[in-house]
C-alpha cells in the first residue's frame, strides 16, 4: 500500500510537470494565506504575536516549499510513473458526486446505492442492473442499523419513509 | 498509590461487561481491517467517530485502542498468505512470511506471529503501565515552550526524517498545517480562511480528512492503476503448530522485537513500521541461519511481529502522557479523546485515573482476546481476504461517507470528503506522504497554541523558545532530525531511509 512512485533517472532535461505543479499550488496556498491574514485585526498582547502571525509564517513556509520544488522540477527532470486508468477515477469521483447531489432528495440509501454501485464499476463490476439493487439493499440495511440501533441521525428519503412506515408502531 | 495499585483498579474498570464487549467489538474489528488490504486502524477509528458520540467514552476509547492492537495483528494475515501487506507495518512481514507460506509452512508463519504479537503486546502494555507514571511526573514541569518544542520535534520525525524525499514530506506536513489554519483562533476569536462559509468556522474535521485521504484516496488509487490482478491466497495446510524448533527460534525474536518497538513507539518518531524494518535487519545479522533469509526465515517473521505490536503500545506513552500523537492512528485517537472532552496529558491521569487505568488494563485482556481470535479462528479471517475487490472497496466508501454523513449531513462536508479524497489520490500517486497531513491537522492548532502562550510569558521574546533546558534539547534534536537526513541524502544514502518512510498507521 506504499504511496511512493518509482523516480526517474533524469536523463531528460524537460522539468517534471507534476513538481511544477505542485510548486504552483503550493505559492497559491501561500498567496491566499497571505491575504487572508492580511485582514486580520493585529491583536498580539503581549506575545506579540496575534492571530495573523503563524498564518504568515505558514504562508511563507509554503512559499520557501513552492521555490524549492521549483528548482527540483528543473533540476531532477522528467519523472516517470506508473501509467494510471482515468475511467476507475471518473466512476469513483462520479458516484461521490452523484451521493453528494441526491442525497438530502433522495435520502441516503438511494445516494449511498448509486456510489456502491459506481465504486463497483470503477473496480470493473459494470452490470449496473446488478450493482444498483444490490448497493442500495446495502444501504438500506446499514442505514437501519446506524439511523435505527445507533441513533445516527442520516438523511431519509422516500425509501427510508416507507420503510419506517412498515415498522410504524415500533420504532418512531 | 503505586503503579501495580493503579493497574488493579483499571482491571476492575475494564472487567465490567459492557467494558469487555467495547474490547472485544474493538479488537474484532481491528483484526478483520488489519486483514482487509486497502483498510487501516487509521481508517477505522476515524469511520467510527461520529458512530460513536453518543456511546460511552471509557468504552468508546478503550474499542479504539483495541482496534489500533488488533490491526497489528491482523495485518500479519494477509502479508503471510497473500504478499499483500494488510496494514503498512506488515510490510516487513511479507518478505519472509509469504515465502514460509509457499512452503507449506504457513501455519507456523500465523502462529509466530500471533504468539510474537500476544507476548510482545503483553510485555509493552505492562512497559507501558510502568513509564506512563513516570513520564507524567517529568511532564509537569513541562512549559508551553516545552510542549512547543516537543510539537517541532514531531512535525519534523513524522515529517521529513524518513521517506523519500524531505521535500514531500515537509509539503505533507505543511499543507496538514495550512489546513489546521481554517476556522476560529482559539486565542482571540478571529475566524480565519473561513471565506464567509459557515461550516468552516468550526475547522476542519480531522476525521473528514482522514477518511477522505485514507479510504477515497486509497480506492482511487487502488482502482486507477492498471495491474489490478488479484494476488493469489495461499491456503493453510499441514499444522498450525509450531515445532519445537520453531519455538527454539522464534522466543529470542519476540524479545528483541519487544525492545526494540517499544521505544521506538513511546519516541516522537514515527510508526511501527520503523521498528519492524530494524528488528528484521537486527535479526538478519543474528541469525544463526542468515542463508535461510529470504526464503522463509522464522525469524524475520517473529521480530518484526513483536516489534510492530510493542510499538503500537510504545505510541500510546507520548499520546497520553504528553497529548502527542506520533502515527496517524494515534492522531485520529486523539481527535476521539477530544470529541469526548478529554485532553490526553499528565492532567488526565489526574483527573481520570479510572478512564486511563482502565484503558491501559484493557488493553492487557485485549491481548488474550487476540491471541483467541488469531489463532484457533485464522480460518475465518483467511475467509475476509475472498471478497472480490469491487465489492470490498464499494462497502468502504459505503462506510467511509456513513461516518462523514452521520458526523454532518451538509453537502460542504461531503464536498470536502470528495476534495481531500482527489487530493489524497494525487499525493498517493506523486508518492507524498498521507500521515504528516493528518498529524499537522491535529497538532498545528496546538502547537500554536502554545508557542503563543510561550511567548505571552516571555512578553514576546522569542530566545525563550530555548531558554529552557527541555526546550532547547528537544529543538536541537529537531534540527538534527531535519538536517541530518538532507545530507545523508544529499550524498544518495536515501534508500534507507525511504525503506523507513513511515507509511500510514
Amino acid at each position: 500500500m506504499s504511496g511512493s512512485t518509482p523516480q526517474g533517472s533524469g536523463a531528460t532535461r524537460r522539468p517534471d510537470g507534476a513538481t511544477l505543479v505542485a510548486a504552483l499550488i503550493l505559492a497559491g496556498i501561500a498567496v491566499v494565506i497571505w491575504r487572508d491574514a492580511a485582514r486580520l485585526p493585529q491583536a498580539g498582547g503581549y506575545a506579540g504575536v496575534g492571530p495573523a502571525d503563524v498564518p504568515r509564517w505558514i504562508a511563507l513556509g509554503l512559499a520557501g516549499l513552492s521555490l524549492w520544488s521549483l528548482v527540483e522540477a528543473f533540476r531532477s527532470g522528467k519523472a516517470e510513473r506508473e501509467a494510471q486508468d482515468t475511467g476507475p477515477i471518473l466512476w469513483i469521483v462520479g458516484g461521490l458526486a452523484a451521493q453528494l447531489a441526491l442525497l438530502s432528495t433522495a435520502g441516503f440509501s438511494i445516494a449511498t446505492g448509486l456510489l456502491f454501485a459506481a465504486t463497483a464499476a470503477a473496480f470493473g463490476k459494470r452490470n449496473l442492473a446488478l450493482t444498483v439493487p444490490v448497493g442500495i439493499t446495502f444501504a438500506l440495511v446499514v442505514y437501519l442499523l446506524f439511523a435505527g440501533l445507533l441513533k445516527l441521525s442520516l438523511p431519509a428519503g422516500p425509501l427510508e419513509g416507507l420503510v419506517w412506515d412498515l415498522f410504524r408502531g415500533a420504532k418512531p | 498509590m503505586n503503579t501495580f495499585d493503579f493497574l488493579l483498579q483499571g482491571l476492575a474498570v475494564a472487567m465490567d461487561p459492557m467494558i469487555l464487549i467495547y474490547a472485544l467489538i474493538g479488537v474484532t474489528l481491528g483484526t478483520a481491517v488489519g486483514v482487509l488490504p486497502g483498510i487501516g486502524p487509521a481508517l477505522t477509528v476515524a469511520l467510527l467517530l461520529p458512530v460513536t458520540y453518543g456511546l460511552d467514552p471509557a468504552g468508546s476509547l478503550i474499542m479504539f485502542a483495541g482496534i489500533y492492537y488488533g490491526g497489528m495483528y491482523g495485518g500479519s494475515t494477509t502479508s503471510i498468505l497473500l504478499n499483500t501487506p494488510g496494514e503498512s507495518a506488515s510490510i516487513v512481514t511479507a518478505l519472509e512470511g509469504n515465502k514460509m507460506a509457499r512452503m507449506g509452512r504457513g501455519g507456523p508463519a500465523l502462529a509466530t506471529a500471533a504468539i510474537g504479537s500476544f507476548i510482545a503486546g503483553l510485555a509493552a502494555t505492562i512497559l507501558l503501565a510502568f513509564v506512563a507514571p513516570t513520564v507524567v511526573k517529568l511532564a509537569l514541569v513541562f512549559g508551553p515552550r516545552d510542549y512547543f518544542a516537543l510539537m517541532v520535534l514531531a512535525f519534523v520525525t513524522v515529517s521529513s526524517a524518513f521517506g523519500e524525499s524531505a521535500r514531500k514530506g515537509l509539503i505533507s506536513l505543511f499543507v496538514g498545517l495550512a489546513l489546521a489554519l481554517v476556522g476560529i483562533d482559539q486565542l482571540t476569536g478571529q475566524a480565519r480562511l473561513s471565506f464567509g462559509v459557515p461550516q468552516l468556522l468550526d475547522g476542519i474535521e480531522v476525521t473528514t480528512l482522514a477518511v477522505a485521504m485514507f479510504a477515497v484516496g486509497e480506492a482511487l488509487f487502488v482502482a486507477a492503476r492498471r495491474d489490478t490482478a488479484d494476488d493469489e491466497v495461499i491456503a493453510v495446510k499441514g499444522s498450525v503448530w509450531m515445532t519445537a524448533n520453531d519455538w527454539a527460534r522464534s522466543w529470542k525474536p519476540w524479545l528483541r522485537g519487544t525492545i526494540i518497538g517499544f521505544p521506538i513507539g513511546a519516541m516522537p518518531a514515527g510508526g511501527a513500521d520503523i521498528a519492524t524494518f530494524l528488528s528484521y535487519a537486527a535479526e538478519k545479522r543474528m541469525s544463526k541461519h542468515p542463508e535461510e533469509f529470504g526464503h522463509g526465515a522464522i525469524e524475520g517473521v517473529a521480530g518484526p511481529e513483536a516489534a510492530n505490536n510493542a510499538s503500537a503500545a510504545g505510541t500510546l506513552v507520548p499520546l497520553l502522557t504528553l497529548g502527542l500523537p506520533t502515527t496517524a492512528t494515534a492522531a485520529i485517537m486523539l481527535a476521539g479523546f477530544q470529541q469526548f472532552g478529554l485532553q490526553p496529558g499528565p492532567l488526565l491521569f489526574a483527573t481520570n485515573p479510572q478512564l486511563v487505568w482502565g484503558l491501559i488494563a484493557s488493553l492487557l485482556i485485549a491481548n488474550f482476546m487476540l491471541l483467541v481470535l488469531n489463532l484457533p479462528l485464522i480460518g475465518l479471517w483467511v475467509r475476509l481476504l475472498t471478497i472480490p475487490r469491487p465489492w470490498l472497496y464499494a462497502g468502504i466508501l459505503v462506510f467511509a461517507t456513513l461516518g462523514t454523513i452521520g458526523a454532518n449531513p451538509s453537502p460542504v462536508e461531503l464536498s470536502m470528503l470528495l476534495i481531500f479524497g482527489v487530493m489524497g489520490y494525487a499525493m498517493r500517486l506523486y508518492g507524498y506522504p498521507i500521515a504528516p497531513v493528518v498529524v499537522g491537522l491535529i497538532l498545528g492548532p496546538m502547537a500554536e497554541q502554545q508557542l503563543r502562550r510561550a511567548l505571552s510569558i516571555s512578553q514576546g521574546d522569542l530566545w525563550t523558545l530555548v531558554g529552557s533546558p527541555v526546550s532547547a534539547t528537544l529543538l536541537a534534536l529537531s534540527a538534527i532530525a531535519l538536517i541530518v537526513p538532507l545530507i545523508l541524502r544529499a550524498r544518495g544514502k536515501g534508500k534507507v531511509l525511504s525503506q523507513l518512510a513511515s507509511d500510514e498507521d
